[in-house]
């Protein structure tokens, strides 16, 4: 790897002091001396087996280490800059999107699929170079000066029942991140065009200009994101300063007009596209701030075996034809376990200007049928039960056609094992009985011990913490199907706490299935050109394999919201009652029993001592004293009458006093 | 005659424990228990059986019990109740070894129930003989109260339900009860443990201490130690040997002690059980906090969970405090006015216990309503008992109605369910109420039976 490399640096050291890949070039950063601030925008298409395109936009900024240039920046947005100086941000990645990506058709395994794919809605994760004890201050002023940035309610993941501490299943884990979703978050234009500020050219050249807000919130898969990595830090004194990653992928269906138009006779073939038809604009030109700038036409693997492309004919093929010629053809590295290759077709935007804008085409001539490369595993996730009351919630893995394959080559040896990581946040409400965990494959139930080599759980606490599941699952490799279940209470909630759609549901957040013993990677033949292409040098990385699932929506019972003033006295009249009724019954026939003695009394005596019995029965609360009754006890209860008298007036007195 | 009676008593006596048992058993062969262990009228939060579970399976992973809030009741349970939550054995039931417990506790708290009955009976005829009432009063007619107070404990349909529905309430009331047996037998290590077991299980039972002084400190239920002075000065002869005994400070600091050193010993065993888990700071804060803040406001048969849903957060502590005091202003006026009758004083607080906590459960009531049999010679003539009975009927069987109208079908609301609440709230206020002005009746009756004329009111 040394020796690979080390030529790799010499060339690049040598050739130009145009660009530097920052990671790549870690060692040679002294030598270089001043870095320079670059950015790159690159497009990506790539037809999808059902009828439709992605597009895959790539820009990429790098600012250099601040210290170096203070905080000044030419192209590099100055937002962001400050973001991960204040918040000492080592990684982080912000995503919108809206709609679901289809795993079962648009393939999990390529590098883009599982990079880009994200779970409805808003996801953020971030890794902190802080202290430990910092870190839930950081992530609250990072959500909030976020929720500013993009016009989004980030800010709602404040909150620590919103987020989770993924320990070790969250694949871009290391150490201190935080991760928090918001499944029901809507994504709008509205949260784009603050993205879009933060490119040097904005939408006002380059590729950039493609982004026709029309078009491409019509599409059926829109995931627009934020990766930073920041390796700025003190302590290991490499400072290679901050890269920011923003990607936008869209899913959209090309209009198939011309493809009728051609073949009227033949539903399947694949619709042809150009780039005006599908976004309605052109490129005139790249964005004069960015280096390099250009578009790629991916045919992934399958594709190209149902072309019969090979890397003799790849040059001419029958089955399509661009409308523009590619500047240089890129075909994947031979790999073990799949004899077709990928080719990936580059255009350079660099050679195109205003009066001749860029615009490249496909036609099909012939129906092709492919399937892309699919997850280990497809993962699904389904809710169990009815009634509001309790329910489960059921993760279940079928094979793909991968498995098949993958199980094949790993048949010599007797015992392979697939290891899948299962991480799921569920929200407080949503009150999850762990014991009641349920693992079942191949449809038969099977001990959770043999299944599940590992599993973390941090229950959630009632509007503290939401719960977090992470289980590591060893199958063997022959399963067909694979099924966790594991049931849950409803909460109930206060009236306040309810969204103010309640009777929709809450949604419950996307579960992440990742399979580490599997790495996506695009390996494209060895070329130097490639290291100029930040996207490109992506691809070659090794990205873990993982697929989001569906988000779920649990419909919680609602209490009446119209009436709490009605519950409030009712319940309060309830307590009156039973206050009231109970004194009363205590005292009540004392009182009764003293009417009838003193109506008894009064017979016998005159009007004087009964007006002074009276007073003196009022004063003391007590039942009246017989006329005959003793003197010595009579003078011994006026005494204390006499005392009880002073007592109160000697309470009022201080009762003034205090008060005046 | 008597013998005979007697007799024919006590052999239907045994043939309806067994029966009860018996049901009991059918029910537990039933698949999945009727599902009534997720009832929320059987389980609360505090005494559902997954819960418990679920603290045993967090235990068990080496966590704390208490770590999220789904597990509430006290450590010790979890150590002696949690291995036999995940015990099976094949071709029976899943939770056979943790029903037959919870059989064994109900038919533990009968039998000790009874023999409490017994001894309060035999007190009471003791202070009739001598207030010389046996002549007015046919004593003959007087039904042995223990075994209708046992009886209706065990055929009572919530505390089956409660049994077969797996909660821990039948644990929680066999310590309330052998607290009160203790007390009445004179057994004064066991008071102080069933005291601090019941105690440290669902806290309310804590307000039975003072039953318990009056019990240790004067003797069992019996008429006003008035009427018994009235009675002497009226023969104008004073037999002492007759005379009911004075409050004695000896048992009761006798009990202090006791209660002290279980209530250490207990919370030493907490402590060592919890010890890596943040103590017992962690403990009281998720089983007494939780207790008190009312924090689940899952649906019970209780009225606090909707009005702590419905009612403004800002007002939420000012309610949790004047509900709280509810419980607490009564203690005083009651202990004053029933002091000579400490058993039917802590039914009273059971009652109302039960009746104002914050998850209450059948269970609760089921307790209650076999305490109330011990006195149903003094209860003989309440008013409104039939309307009582009905109402109980009406209720319990409302009362699944709506719940399933609300969360289950969605065509009823929440209103409809917490009406029944409120009824049964009503219902048990009216019990109280009636039952308490009953007693005071059957006392007044004595005194004009031993005086011939309503006097001295203030007993």
């Amino acid at each position: 790897m040394v020796l690979l490399q080390r030529p790799h640096i010499l060339l690049l050291l040598i050739g130009t002091h145009q660009f530097l890949q920052c990671w790549i070039a870690f060692g040679s950063v002294n030598e270089e001396g001043q870095k320079q601030e670059e950015f790159s925008e690159e497009l990506l298409l790539k037809p999808l087996p059902d009828h439709k395109l992605l597009a895959h936009f790539h820009f990429q900024s790098s600012g250099p280490p601040s210290t170096s240039n203070g905080c000044h920046h030419h192209l590099f947005p100055k937002a962001i800059s400050q973001l991960v100086q204040k918040f000492r941000i080592k990684e982080m990645e912000l995503s919108f999107t809206k709609g679901r990506w289809n795993y079962e058709s648009w393939g999990g395994f390529d590098p883009l699929s599982s990079s880009n794919a994200k779970p409805p809605g808003v996801e953020l994760w971030a890794v902190f170079d802080v202290p430990q004890h910092h870190i839930d201050a950081s992530w609250k002023n990072l959500t909030h000066t976020l929720s500013g940035l993009f016009c989004a309610s980030i800010n709602f993941l404040e909150s620590t029942a919103t987020y989770s501490t993924p320990e070790w299943s969250f694949p871009p884990a290391s150490g201190n991140v935080r991760y928090g979703t918001l499944p029901c978050e809507a994504v709008c234009t509205e949260n784009l065009t603050p993205w879009l500020k933060l490119l040097p050219c904005r939408d006002k050249a380059g590729i950039a200009l493609l982004l026709d807000r029309p078009s491409l919130y019509r599409g059926f898969y829109h995931s627009q994101q934020l990766h930073l990595t920041s390796t700025g830090s003190s302590s290991e004194g490499i400072d290679s300063g901050i890269i920011l990653e923003q990607t936008l992928t869209v899913v959209l269906q090309p209009n198939s007009e011309m493809a009728i138009e051609v073949h009227a006779s033949e539903k399947h073939i694949q619709p042809s596209w150009s780039l005006s038809s599908i976004f309605g604009k052109q490129v005139s030109g790249r964005c004069v701030l960015a280096k390099p700038s250009s578009v790629y036409l991916l045919l992934d693997r399958g594709l190209s075996a149902a072309n019969g492309l090979t890397s003799e004919n790849f040059w001419s093929n029958p089955s399509f034809e661009l409308s523009a010629n590619p500047d240089r053809i890129f075909l994947e590295e031979s790999s073990s376990h799949s004899k077709s290759l990928s080719i990936l077709y580059m255009f350079q935007v660099e050679k195109y200007c205003e009066s001749e804008p860029f615009d490249i085409g496909l036609m099909w001539k012939v129906p092709v049928a492919w399937l892309c490369q699919q997850t280990p595993l497809h993962a699904s996730r389904f809710l169990m039960g009815s009634g509001n009351e309790r329910a489960a919630i059921a993760i279940s893995l079928k094979s793909t056609q991968f498995t098949e394959g993958f199980m094949s080559a790993n048949s010599k040896d007797g015992s392979c094992e697939l290891r899948v990581d299962v991480f799921q946040v569920v929200p407080w409400y949503v009150k999850v009985y762990f014991h009641s965990l349920r693992v079942f494959v191949d449809q038969q139930p099977r001990a959770v011990s043999d299944i599940i080599e590992k599993i973390h759980v941090s229950p959630s606490k009632d509007k503290m913490s939401p719960g977090v599941m992470e289980v590591v699952l060893k199958l063997p490799c022959r399963v067909n199907t694979a099924a966790l279940t594991i049931e849950f209470d409803k909460g109930f909630l206060r009236i306040d706490e309810y969204l103010p759609d309640a009777n929709q549901g809450f949604d419950i957040p996307s579960a992440i299935i990742s399979f580490p013993n599997f790495h996506a990677s695009m390996v494209f033949l060895e070329d130097d050109s490639l290291n100029k292409s930040p996207l490109l040098s992506k691809f070659q990385e090794k990205c873990p394999v993982m697929s989001y699932t569906e988000v779920l929506l649990v419909p919680l019972t609602t209490p009446d919201f119209s009436m709490p003033y009605n519950v409030i006295t009712i319940t309060c009249t309830v307590f009156a009652l039973y206050f009231g009724s109970l004194l009363n019954v205590l005292q009540r026939r004392v009182a009764e029993e003293e009417r009838f003695l003193k109506a008894k009394a009064a017979k016998k005596t005159g009007r004087l001592p009964l007006l002074l019995s009276k007073l003196s029965a009022k004063l003391r609360g007590r039942r009246l004293e017989p006329l005959h009754s003793p003197p010595s006890s009579s003078s011994f209860i006026n005494s204390k009458l006499v005392l009880k008298v002073i007592l109160v007036a000697g309470l009022a007195v201080g009762w003034q006093y205090f008060f005046s | 005659m008597e013998k005979l009676k007697k007799k024919i008593g006590s052999f239907s006596f045994w043939n309806w424990v067994i029966a009860s048992i018996i049901f009991r058993l059918i029910l537990i062969y039933f698949p999945k228990n009727l599902n009534l262990s997720s009832r929320p009228e059987v389980s609360t939060p505090l005494t559902s059986f997954r819960r418990l579970a679920e603290g045993y399976w967090l235990k068990q992973s080496s966590m704390s019990s208490y770590a999220g809030s789904m597990y509430h009741g006290s450590p010790l349970l979890l150590s002696l109740l949690g291995p036999l939550t995940v015990k099976r054995i094949e071709g029976q039931p899943n939770h056979l070894l943790y029903s037959l417990v919870s059989v064994i506790a109900d038919v533990v708290s009968a039998m000790l129930i009874r023999a409490t009955g017994q001894n309060l009976r035999l007190a009471y005829l003791r202070s009739l003989e001598s207030l010389d009432l046996v002549k007015q009063i046919d004593v003959s007619e007087f039904l042995f109260s223990g075994d209708i107070a046992a009886l209706i404990y065990l055929c009572n349909p919530f505390t089956i339900v409660a049994c077969v529905g797996l909660s821990t309430s039948p644990i929680e009331n066999m310590a309330v009860i052998l607290c009160l047996y203790g007390a009445c037998s004179r057994l004064i290590p066991l008071a102080a443990f069933g005291w601090v077991i019941a105690t440290h299980l669902s806290l309310y039972p804590a307000i039975l201490i003072i039953p318990v002084i009056f019990l240790l400190g004067c003797g069992p239920d019996s008429p006003p130690r008035k009427l018994f002075l009235q009675r002497h000065q009226q023969k104008e002869v004073l037999n002492q040997s007759k005379l009911p005994p004075g409050f004695s400070w000896g048992p009761i600091i006798h009990f202090a002690f006791w209660a002290f050193l279980w209530s250490v010993y207990v919370l030493v065993l907490c402590g060592i059980s919890l010890k890596q888990f943040g103590g017992l700071w962690e403990m009281f804060k998720s089983t007494y906090g939780f207790i008190l803040t009312v924090e689940d406001l899952s649906p019970n048969i209780g009225v606090l969970w909707y009005f702590f849903a419905e009612v403004f957060e800002f007002f939420r502590n000012f309610f949790l405090i004047v509900f709280h005091v509810n419980i607490l202003f009564m203690i005083l006026p009651l202990a004053i006015r029933l002091r000579h009758r400490p058993c039917y004083l802590a039914f009273v607080y059971v009652a109302i216990c039960s009746m104002l906590k914050s998850y209450p459960s059948v269970g609760d009531s089921a307790l209650y309503l076999g305490l109330l049999g011990w006195f149903v010679n003094e209860l003989a003539d309440m008013q409104f008992s039939l309307f009582l009975f009905c109402g109980y009927v009406g209720v319990s069987l409302l009362s699944p109605v709506m719940h399933n109208l609300w969360i289950w079908r969605g065509t009823g609301n929440a209103n409809f369910y917490f009406t029944t609440a409120m009824v049964y709230a009503c219902l048990q206020i009216v019990l109280v109420v009636e039952g308490i002005s009953a007693v005071l009746n059957h006392d007044r009756k004595l005194r004009i039976l031993i005086t011939g004329k309503p006097q001295d009111a203030k007993s």
